[in-house]
């Protein structure tokens, strides 16, 4: 499909994605500008305040988008999840910038204009709204203008706490290999960011005093233009660097067990005197784009992805078969071999909390059906988008929900746990599972399809390197279920480093 | 001081000492000084003098380590800060004008700070009596006029509200010696014509010849000597003589006395 069918097709989906996203940003701004100007204003009246008030704006602004949501998820009244906490951390984002200008404002007022206007007779008040302010606008303007581009930037990651906006397409986009949402979504936003900026540029100049001759509009041009060429050249690497002859190149997904079965290969290829560069975590569909393009010569990936995702059939419930067609179709279109199922499936893992499925006695997805209408759903962005996903789930087991939650996947464990949610669609492997007493509904009607883990590797690599055929032999059927959720357990919950967590289970085969 | 003499005084200061908090040296020492109603008192000394910390107790932009200063029979410390400078006109250099008022807002602000009706009329009233056709400077931005230009809106802020008293701080020092000469000569008509008691700052000895009614000359936070024009002409303190030397050096200066 062109980007511009997809556009036409999913005109309406963006509009209100935009609509959402725009909204967000807005009121986090009125509120930050009705926060920060006024506290600006005290400040520059409170000389012994600016210090500490200055100083937790500042740390606000370094913490890191998605780590402030994932801090206030769990907290009462103003934490949970929708659109209240994307506000909280767009307001706490935006105030920093709106409280330094209005200070640099302010006192940057020329001294012998504020003496004579004390030395009128005006009050305080009266030298604030007739002079400072006034010439303090453009600066503080600029203030509010740098705090509304942050914010079109930050609400993107909004997404991940289910409150909606651009997020959802970018998200979505990376990770189901689809470029077209990424695209709608990221050029969306670069695209609110600049008509932001431009009004507000607009703003600024008419509302600042000596007005100097006008910039060339191109030079104001030249960051964005600067931040889109940095981009695109670092993806431009990331996929068109070519394979080193002496070297093999290993990627991963962006989450642990990835990371986990590209860190054995990598360890067993080191014991065989191959050396291994490790390009792990990464997000969405790069390391399949590295892959093809031979930036990387191997990566651990599951079957159904292959086959839904990827080769973009329809799901399928026969192992059987996907493994066969996924193995048939990679040697034809890609060159890439599929080696056999290490042992394991990392399926989407039905959830609730393990008190509830007691006390209601609850054991598959059929008996907690009934249930669901009293019941608020949180599932990752990628189960609500893809074929195998939401829609044909709620189809086969006909679950109404009270309400249904896009999110990021990583927080809807949490989200289960502190009762912001009462059903999630989580990974089978995941080590939380057993920890925070969540209890997986069995798939009696066998409607997901199945993801056994393999590894990809290209032919022209297997070559090359003689020991990784080896290597792929010996972790053939060597990891189970139990033991994948116990490794995951040991990085996420028990904070380990990946590499010993690998090292000790290497050594336990031996 | 007899109720009847204070009548007569507008300005007195009583053992003004002036420190500040860090500073080994204080800032003004045991002033001593009082501005009769109409008369033109000049502050002249070298930067650092004191003077210009002198005329600011006055508004009460600054308030005396330890003695008072009087205005109209009351401490600075018992008036309302806001009444006290409402009655008081204030010129500094390079005008202090707004930049984002025009021209007649810029006159007009005490006015209606103070809440008066016809404000515009007093506005161009103003502009005319300092030489400003308000058709044409009424509506101009003040950096959109010459330093002189400048110097006299910012005299006919100063008088607008009809204030007792104005204060004058080096009002001509940023300007071009003959535009200084021609501002000196009207002021000197104006403040005769108006009746208005002033106390002006500069360091200029012939801008304190040519305005002042006394002399005052400061040095080192002291006021060193006070007396009118002539019997300061004739001081043989050396500091006056300093100054007069100066005085020697230019040619025209007999014509203008």
């Amino acid at each position: 499909m062109s980007f511009w069918q997809f556009l036409q097709l999913n005109w309406s989906e963006l509009l209100g994605l935009i609509d959402q996203h725009v909204k967000l940003v807005l009121i986090a701004i009125v509120v930050a500008v009705v926060i920060g100007v006024p506290t600006g204003i005290l400040l520059t009246r409170h000389r012994a305040l600016r210090g500490p008030v200055l100083g937790i704006a500042n740390v606000m602004q370094t913490i890191p988008s998605l780590a402030l949501f994932g801090f206030l998820i769990p907290l009462p009244f103003i934490g949970g999840i929708g659109a209240r906490t994307a506000l909280i951390a767009l307001v706490l984002y935006s105030l920093l910038p709106i409280i330094r200008n209005t200070i640099t404002g302010i006192l940057g007022v020329e001294p012998s204009v504020r003496e004579a206007a004390v030395a009128m007779g005006m009050t305080d008040g009266q030298v604030l709204r007739h002079v400072e302010l006034p010439l303090a606008m453009g600066v503080i303007v600029t203030g509010i203008r740098v705090a509304t581009v942050i914010a079109v930037g930050v609400t993107t990651i909004a997404a991940a706490v289910g409150a909606g906006g651009l997020g959802v397409y970018i998200f979505r986009g990376l990770r189901q290999y689809d470029n077209n949402l990424l695209l709608a979504g990221a050029l969306s936003s670069a695209l609110l960011a600049l008509v932001a900026d431009f009004s507000l540029g607009l703003i600024q100049r008419w509302l600042t005093v000596d007005r100097k001759p006008a910039q060339p509009r191109l030079r104001k041009l030249v960051p964005v233009a600067a931040a889109v060429i940095i981009l695109l050249v670092s993806v431009l690497l990331l996929r068109d660097g070519s394979s080193n002859t002496d070297k093999i190149s290993i990627g991963s997904k962006d989450f642990t067990e990835s990371a986990l079965l590209a860190e054995i290969v990598a360890q067993m290829l080191e014991a065989r005197g191959v050396s291994v560069e490790r390009r792990f975590e990464l997000g969405g569909n790069l390391p399949h784009d590295a892959l093809v393009s031979g930036t990387l010569d191997l990566y651990p990936e599951y079957t159904g992805t292959a086959y839904t995702a990827i080769l973009h059939h329809p799901p399928i419930s026969d192992p059987r078969a996907v493994y066969d067609q996924t193995k048939q179709e990679y040697a034809d279109k890609f060159r890439v071999e599929v080696s056999a199922p290490i042992g394991f499936e990392n399926t989407f893992a039905i959830l609730i909390r393990g008190a509830e499925a007691r006390q209601l006695n609850l054991k598959t997805i059929s008996d907690a059906a009934p249930h669901t209408s009293k019941w608020r759903a949180g599932f990752g962005q990628d189960f609500m988008s893809r074929a195998d996903g939401y829609p044909g789930f709620s189809k086969t087991y006909l679950l109404k929900f009270a309400e249904v939650r896009e999110m990021d996947l990583s927080l809807t464990y949490i989200a289960l746990s502190s009762r912001q949610v009462d059903l999630i669609a989580g990974n089978s492997t995941e080590g939380r599972i057993a920890t925070l007493d969540l209890f997986q509904l069995a798939d009696d009607r066998r409607y997901f399809p199945p993801y056994e883990a393999v590894y990809l590797v290209r032919q022209d690599t297997l070559q090359r390197v003689p020991a990784l055929r080896e290597v792929l032999a010996k972790l053939a059927n060597a990891i189970s279920t139990e033991e994948m959720r116990r490794l995951n357990y040991e990085v996420d919950g028990n904070r380990r480093d990946p590499k010993e967590v690998v090292r000790q289970w290497i050594g336990g085969k031996q | 001081m007899n109720d009847a003499a204070a009548n007569h005084q507008l300005v007195q200061f009583h053992n003004v000492n002036f420190t500040l908090p860090n500073a080994p040296e204080s800032i003004i020492s045991d002033l001593n000084l009082s501005v009769a109603k109409g008369e033109t008192l000049v502050l002249l000394g070298e930067s650092g003098s004191g003077k210009t910390t002198t005329l600011k107790f006055v508004n009460r932009l600054l308030v005396p380590t330890s003695g008072e200063v009087i205005v109209e029979g009351k401490s600075t410390t018992a008036w309302d800060p806001i009444a006290l400078r409402r009655r008081i006109g204030y010129v500094i250099q390079e005008g202090g004008l707004f930049p984002h008022f025009t021209i007649a807002r810029n006159v007009g602000v005490v006015p209606s700070l103070l809440g008066w009706d016809q404000i515009d009329a007093r506005v161009e009233e103003l502009l005319n009596l300092v030489g400003l056709p308000p058709e044409k400077f009424a509506a101009r931005y003040p950096r959109e006029l010459s330093g002189g230009q400048r110097q006299r809106v910012g005299v006919a802020r100063a008088l607008a509200a009809d204030p007792p008293l104005l204060l004058l701080d080096e009002p001509f020092g940023a300007l071009d010696p003959l535009t200084r000469a021609s501002l000196q000569r009207e002021f000197a008509d104006l403040s005769k014509r108006l009746g208005k008691t002033a106390i002006l700052v500069t360091h200029d000895v012939r801008e304190a010849l040519l305005l002042g009614s006394r002399i005052g000359l400061m040095h080192r936070g002291r006021l060193l000597l006070l007396e009118t024009p002539e019997r300061f002409l004739a001081s043989d303190n050396p500091q006056a003589h300093a100054y007069l030397d100066t005085l020697a050096l230019t040619a025209n200066a007999g014509e203008k006395r």
